[in-house]
């Protein structure tokens, strides 16, 4: 997910808004991963929005993508230059409707924005983890983010919602914890990382540790990667946009100079927007959370963890009504994959609405704003929470 | 809603399972749910109709509907409707099948090509034939079917598909009025719709 975070143009925001933490798994053995190692004590960082009803009922969980955290919406101050990532959905009168609604986010276990993760301290050498943190999944992720829900008490989830690895989080709920999801909105994601996507994502860990800071994972009194991170991101970037995308923004156009250097100096202004991200990127994410948030991407394969290799099987295990969206763009997670989930979810004979959206702008148009997405997510919504007879906000 | 559609809706039991094919922006799907609370569902090929009619609260996918016909489990629903598309079929009898694979019952609808005005037009002008139902010249109709109601009959003999009910109306392609023609149909008939039952 990229830098799309931006101030709405309506000017509506849910305005200020706390980050929360939850700790989990303090005693004893703490919780197990998929890897057969277990994590504990676990803390979450979480936001809320929007009011929980009398039978909390009307809860929606926000999943963030790759780099992103518990942040969706409004501001943390008064002075914050900028809203939380998807302040252009979630808010008063916005598709993600806070006077309807009650909203949840947290910031994934392998994160670096408050949740335990490799930058978090190790209770057993009182050190950063670092490379002695587990290697966790997006199982692992919506285990703990159930424990959160259990905290909340709610039971069952009106919606849970999210793009990218986000989406990848929304399928797994589904098919992990059919009780207590009603609709799930995986939007521009995929059951399974193609060998593409993993091979984007090794060449961005590759640059981490070929950065002789990485240090095997042991930089946090040394010295950051810093140069081998922004690499990873730049490439990250790359994917996250189209074709059509970057000759619109940039073309072959030269950045701050009229004629060719003849160096290695960044004369298009392509290069130099991905060294500005690059860059930016590094002030805000670990390296090491990096590496393991892009290896639980690609372990992601719903149908061999939840079917045995069949996606139909997988799919059998769910019970709640799906809306799956694509981008016409978006080749790190093509329509075609949409369309092998909703092929599947169709043969369990499962209420599933499906739509690829025509949108220039590669894998990042989830987050852009775009009236057709708008539309689809409110009407959805409202048939799912007229369906089962939820009341709003009280 | 318009007049075929409000036919096909009568013929519709409640609470029943209904894939409509082609169902636009969803408004034959948006009334039988509300009158008639079926479980419905649509697949739509444009994004713009589809889209609205996901909007609408519908189930609906966005889709071509050959391939998205065929994910179906047998008999999963009780019917399948294809409306004023049968046209624009490449291959009418496999989709046919395909809908009563699916389906228990098919609908079928589309406008009849040998209705009286067209024969006029194509005998007194000796042109292909262009009426408020088929509004397209020859080189730019998206209709690459023309279907009299009689060939259909006999293309659904030919299949062993038994036509379960039939009725022939007379309506303006978006009129929300018509009437039913139960006199020489093949001649004063603007549509016919045809309830088909599983093939002998």
């Amino acid at each position: 997910m990229s830098e799309y975070i931006d101030h709405d143009s309506t000017g509506q925001s849910i305005g200020l808004v706390t980050k929360h933490t939850f700790t989990f798994g303090e005693s004893g053995q703490g919780i197990s991963l998929d890897s057969g190692r277990s994590l504990g004590p676990v803390k979450l960082a979480y936001e809320t929005c929007g009011t929980l009803n009398s039978d909390k009922s009307n809860a929606i969980l926000i999943c963030h993508a790759l780099t992103g955290d518990s942040h969706m919406a409004g501001y943390y101050s008064e002075d914050d230059p900028k809203p939380g990532w998807w302040d252009i959905m979630v808010g008063p009168g916005k598709p993600l409707d806070t006077d309807k609604y009650f909203f949840i986010c947290s910031n994934v276990i392998g994160g670096c924005m408050g949740s335990t993760g490799p930058v978090s301290t190790n209770p057993e050498t009182d050190k950063p983890y670092g490379t002695a943190f587990p290697v966790v999944t997006i199982g692992d992720m919506v285990q703990c983010q159930r424990h959160l829900i259990d905290h909340l008490g709610i039971d069952k989830l009106l919606a849970v919602v999210g793009g990218s690895v986000g989406g990848m989080q929304v399928l797994e709920w589904s098919v992990r914890y059919p009780e207590r999801v009603r609709a799930a909105l995986p939007l521009a994601t995929t059951t399974k990382h193609s060998a593409q996507a993993i091979a984007f994502n090794e060449v961005a860990r590759q640059a981490i540790m070929a950065d002789p800071k990485w240090n095997k994972g042991d930089y946090y009194e040394s010295g950051r990667p810093e140069h081998g991170l922004a690499v990873a991101r730049m490439v990250g970037h790359i994917t996250y946009l189209s074709d059509e995308s970057m000759r619109h923004k940039f073309d072959r156009r030269l950045q701050d100079r009229v004629e060719l250097s003849f160096d290695f100096e960044a004369d298009f202004q392509v290069e130099s927007y991905l060294r500005y991200q690059g860059n930016k990127f590094v002030d805000r994410f670990d390296a090491n959370s990096f590496l393991y948030l892009t290896k639980a991407a690609d372990y992601f394969n719903l149908e061999n963890t939840y079917g045995d290799g069949s996606l139909v099987a997988a799919f059998s295990r769910a019970s709640c009504r799906y809306l799956v969206i694509s981008f016409t763009s978006d080749w790190l997670y093509p329509t075609y994959q949409s369309k092998t989930m909703v092929k599947a979810m169709k043969k369990n004979g499962l209420n599933v609405s499906f739509c690829e959206i025509e949108a220039p702008w590669g894998h990042d148009a989830f987050l852009l704003p775009n009236d057709r997405l708008n539309g689809l997510l409110t009407g959805f919504l409202d048939r799912v929470t007229a369906d089962c007879g939820i009341g709003g906000a009280q | 809603m318009r007049f075929d559609l409000q036919v096909i809706a009568s013929w519709i039991e409640p609470e029943s399972k209904v894939l409509d094919l082609g169902c636009r922006t969803g408004s034959l799907l948006a009334y039988l749910t509300r009158e008639k609370q079926i479980y419905g569902t649509g697949i739509e090929i444009d994004e713009n109709a589809a889209g609205e009619a996901i909007s609408k609260g519908l189930s609906v996918i966005h889709g071509d509907i050959y391939e998205e016909i065929e994910d179906y489990p047998d008999n999963a629903f009780d019917y399948v409707i294809l409306s004023q598309a049968l046209m624009q079929v490449l291959d009418p009898e496999t989709l046919i099948r395909e809908m009563l694979r699916v389906g228990k019952l098919g609908i079928v609808s589309f406008p009849n090509f040998t209705h009286y005005k067209n024969r006029f037009q194509m005998f007194f002008t000796g042109r292909a034939p262009m009426s408020k139902e088929l509004p397209y010249e020859w080189h730019n109709s998206p209709n690459i079917r023309v279907i009299p109601i009689i060939d259909f009959r006999r293309f659904c003999r030919a299949m062993n598909v038994p036509i379960v009910k039939e009725v022939a109306i007379s309506t303006h392609h978006h009129d929300e009025k018509g009437r039913v023609i139960t006199f020489l149909p093949n001649l004063f008939a603007t549509f016919g719709i045809f309830m088909l039952g599983q093939p002998e």
